[in-house]
């Protein structure tokens, strides 16, 4: 009967919804803090322990002689955004891998063992993707600045180090907790490297430059603009960084030198509806395929926008903000041949006996740009350290590529943020390194030679 | 040694119950009981097989022997219950038996997990039941004046529906009971039954567009009645089993898209004029977004949805009675998180084949009127199934109804005990039917005067007709 074969059908489609919301939302599900089966777990089964790539303990719960319980950081600050914390809310990888750290995959003997001690069953580990060393490197780096920096692997996606400052002790959360919410200042909780939102500045040029490669394939390269230090439009003026002349410059050497007023002048001739597919394209004003919390990029291109406008979004100025991690996520586009590997921090879940309970490999999210645009974009970003703004980098045992920029957050006293992004050894990029330092001054002063640092470190 | 019991007995239940659920399905490549024999008795291994290891892990994760004997009385009454049904009535349907001591036997488990003392009560409430069960197919075979009264079964139900709407206490602000001397009763579950036999009462002899008229303003008086009390899940199942019953009594599937218009039209009236129509569309929509009051049950629920995983967590290794009325209304979600999303699929399957079973005897049975009772009964019980447990996993808007058999719920029970017992009682009728008409089939042949249509009937219940001449 048909009737019969409806409602047959109805529930299949019923079962088939069941399995396929339990089995996707498994997790999401556990992490709410609205489910009490996270406390449940937590009285069945001890955190696991989070380990650097190298299998350095980066936290781990020690259970007292009272038998309460302290989660212990070993490095402090160094590690307290990437690896976070777990009480009072989570971050970082504590709040990624949430959902392993609290359960137990321990053999069922062992089990057995732990009820017969009279001790929880020890939750599984999480194993990262981070790096001590280069961790420790950007940290100290970045000395008492604020900022962030990141270092990813490129081909992988795999982040090697996180570094936010100001930061925190997480080993003394729950005392400081209200402190650090207290201060809104100077946003001490706040991962600046996914979470911060700055102007980019002139690393933005690496945007621009596309666009305009890709308007003009054939004639980029025989573009030609005399720079008098200022590119004046109507009444709108645009300056040089320190009101600089740089004289008759080609494409490259605008880029290179990082040229406000070349990029202005190009930035004019730019189509506003394929720039728009260019940033789209970028992932601005839309979602990252990152797993933590983190800020949209925003930036504003639309048809009737006004030139003075135009203007500052082609030199990375205005309106436009971008997050340190994205940013990254585009150098490191570039530097795989214009694909874009998701970033990630978690490596691998192992439970107590070392087996592994669940493994992370790379994903590709797709391509970004062209593998010839982003060979045309590593040259002249190879261009900038040997002649241009990143000239810190140059003559060392590896070559580098990458862009340098000084996002002025205060037009009145010419006050900025010192950036650079970009990747070495320039012709087969294996780290890639994203540093702003906020308000110490021009990125090729400041966060270039941070990013020498954490090369050297690397190459060594 | 209770670690490795508490540990591996989740698999173990889940691949009996599996086992069983093949069972129920494989019944229907076989077409007489006599051959099914073997698959009754498989299925009555294998249910004791999940009850005990239930039990089992039960004691073991309380450490209370007390819970065994709870579970020898249990298996003692629905051991009887198979073995009196049989004896009282050899022509039995034992694949509904069966399926009903199964979902009986889980009902218990998992009640006793989250309440001793409810599970108790439903199990005195089940043992009366039972009695009155076993009592039922022989009234249904026997008297036959059922299909004449029309307007008493339509009186009656209109009738219950409105004292409780009237003086009815108020129950989570829906009005669905009122007590009897200390017994709480919810006379729209009682309803449901008397209102397939109006339905069919009115459409078995004509059913014209007139008939159908009139039994559609009696229909739409108990749904609005019940609309009213609030008892949004049971206007549903009336409104849909009518639908239907009318659709086959007719054969005239315009009939459901009329049906299917004009419920679409109520329910935005619905949607427009009640509230609490309106939170539960909320709640469904975007329960996260109001987590804290209209999603809060259902978000509980879909929390023990997603953790159990394919095999559970275990009774009493997951927290289901953190989701408000878990007991009644989200059983299921329970079920799903401590014995896992297999043993959950599994008894929607076994809920399923029970539905397919009654529609199988409805289509073989020859007086419209029983057939229109044993399709409009089979409806009932599937549809409530739909809603609950649609419902409890956000598949559809949550409506409040049980889960027949497993919820805890006395007039549920007793209900769903009833409407299967008539169903059993119209498979002994249809087993009659076709004895009789085998004979008429046979003297028609004698005759050399059979027909196109005895014919086809020949083809179609040569199985009963061997069945018959067996006995």
């Amino acid at each position: 009967m048909a009737v019969t074969y409806l409602f047959v059908f109805v529930f299949l489609a019923m079962m088939g919804y069941i399995c396929h919301f339990a089995v996707t939302n498994k997790q999401e599900l556990i992490n709410n803090s609205y489910n009490t089966r996270q406390s449940m777990l937590l009285a069945q089964n001890r955190r696991g322990s989070i380990y650097a790539n190298d299998g350095t303990v980066l936290a781990e719960t020690q259970t007292n002689t009272d038998g309460t319980e302290t989660r212990v950081y070993p490095y402090a600050n160094m590690f307290a955004h990437a690896v976070g914390y777990s009480t009072n809310g989570r971050m970082g990888v504590e709040a990624l891998g949430n959902y392993y750290l609290i359960n137990s995959n321990e053999p069922v003997s062992q089990k057995v063992s732990d009820d017969m001690a009279g001790i929880k069953y020890t939750g599984d580990s999480v194993y990262t993707t981070l790096d001590v060393e280069l961790q420790e490197v950007a940290y100290n780096a970045l000395g008492v600045y604020k900022g962030a920096v990141v270092v990813t692997e490129p081909s992988t996606g795999r982040i090697l180090a996180m570094v936010s400052k100001p930061d925190f002790d997480p080993n003394n959360i729950d005392a400081i907790w209200n402190d650090l919410v207290a201060d809104t200042d100077s946003s001490v909780l706040l991962n600046r490297v996914t979470q911060g939102m700055y102007p980019p500045g002139s690393t933005f040029k690496i945007v621009t430059a596309l666009e305009y490669i890709r308007e003009n394939p054939d004639s980029y390269s025989s573009y030609y603009y005399t720079c008098n230090g200022s590119y004046i439009s109507g009444e709108d003026r645009i300056n040089c960084y320190h009101g600089t002349s740089h004289g008759s410059v080609d494409f490259r050497t605008s880029f290179a030198k990082s040229c406000n007023s070349s990029f202005a002048n190009i930035g004019l001739s730019l189509d506003k509806t394929s720039f728009r597919d260019t940033l789209d394209g970028l992932l601005f004003n839309c979602e990252l395929p990152l797993q933590s919390t983190y800020s949209m990029s925003k930036v504003t291109v639309e048809e009737g926008m006004l030139d003075s406008d135009m203007m500052q979004v082609a030199i990375g100025q205005g309106t436009t903000q971008i997050s340190p991690m994205h940013l990254n996520m585009i150098t490191c586009a570039i530097a795989n041949d214009g694909k874009l590997m998701k970033p990630y921090m978690v490596e691998r879940v192992e439970n107590s006996e070392g087996s592994i309970v669940k493994q992370f490999n790379p994903a590709a999210y797709g391509s970004l740009m062209t593998q010839e645009e982003a060979q045309i974009l590593t040259d002249l970003m190879t261009e900038v350290v040997n002649s241009g703004t990143g000239r810190k980098l140059s003559g060392l045992s590896y070559t580098a590529a990458g862009k340098t920029g000084s996002a002025e957050y205060n037009t009145v006293k010419g006050d900025s943020h010192a950036w650079f992004t970009g990747f070495a050894p320039a012709e087969d990029p294996q780290i890639c390194v994203t540093i702003i330092i906020e308000g110490a001054g021009s990125g090729g002063d400041f966060a270039v030679p941070v990013a020498k640092r954490i090369f050297d470190a690397y190459f060594e | 040694m209770e670690r490795y019991i508490t540990e591996f007995s989740n698999y173990f239940i889940t691949i009996f119950m599996a086992l069983y659920t093949y069972e129920c399905f494989a019944v229907f490549r076989y077409s007489t009981e006599e051959k099914r024999k073997g698959i009754y008795v498989r299925q009555n291994i294998l249910m004791f097989l999940v009850h005990f290891t239930c039990f089992l892990t039960i004691c073991m994760e309380t450490g209370e022997l007390d819970y065994l004997f709870f579970y020898a009385f249990q298996e003692v009454i629905l051991f009887a219950a198979i073995s009196l049904f049989s004896m009282i009535y050899p022509k039995i349907n034992k694949l509904l038996i069966n399926n009903i001591c199964l979902l009986l036997s889980i009902g218990f488990a998992i009640l006793t997990r989250l309440s001793y003392e409810k599970a108790i009560k439903q199990f005195i409430i089940v043992t009366a039941s039972l009695i009155v069960a076993m009592i039922i197919p022989f009234f249904i075979d026997k008297f036959k004046f059922l299909k004449e009264w029309k307007w008493i079964y339509a009186m009656v139900g209109i009738a219950a529906l409105s004292v409780v709407l009237i003086l009815g206490s108020v129950t989570k602000g829906a009005k669905l009971s009122f007590s009897v001397a200390g017994i709480a009763f919810q006379p729209s579950e009682f309803v449901k039954i008397i209102f397939v036999f109006f339905v069919a009462s009115a459409l078995y002899k004509s059913s014209t567009l007139k008939e159908v008229a009139i039994t559609a303003v009696i229909a739409g008086i108990h749904v609005i009645v019940l609309v009213l009390s609030k008892d949004l899940g049971s206007a549903l199942i009336f409104f849909i089993v009518y639908v239907l019953m009318v659709v086959v009594a007719t054969k005239n599937w315009l009939y459901l898209l009329i049906g299917a218009a004009g419920g679409s039209a109520a329910a935005v009236v619905a949607y427009k004029l009640f509230t609490h129509v309106q939170i539960r569309v909320t709640a469904w929509k975007d329960p996260w977004s109001v987590i804290d009051n209209e999603g809060y049950q259902i978000t509980q629920s879909l929390f023990a949805i997603g953790s159990g995983g394919w095999f559970g967590l275990g009774l009493f290794h997951g927290t289901p009675e953190s989701i408000p009325d878990v007991e009644s209304d989200f059983v299921f979600s329970a079920v799903t998180e401590e014995l896992g999303l297999i043993f959950a699929m599994c008894l929607i399957l076994v809920c399923v084949s029970c539905f397919v079973m009654c529609m199988n005897i409805a289509v073989r049975l020859q007086d419209k009127f029983y057939q229109l009772v044993a399709f409009g009964l089979g409806v009932t019980y599937i549809f409530q199934v739909f809603l609950t447990i649609g419902g409890g996993t956000k598949f559809i808007p949550l409506t409040g109804v049980t889960l027949p058999f497993i919820s805890y719920g006395g007039s549920s029970v007793l209900t769903t005990l009833i409407l299967f017992s008539i169903i059993e009682g119209l498979y002994i009728i249809k087993q009659r039917e076709v004895s009789k008409s085998g004979k008429t089939k046979r003297k028609g042949a004698s005759g050399g005067n059979s027909n196109r249509r005895a014919r086809v009937y020949e083809e179609d219940e040569a199985e009963f007709e061997e069945e018959y001449e067996e006995d």
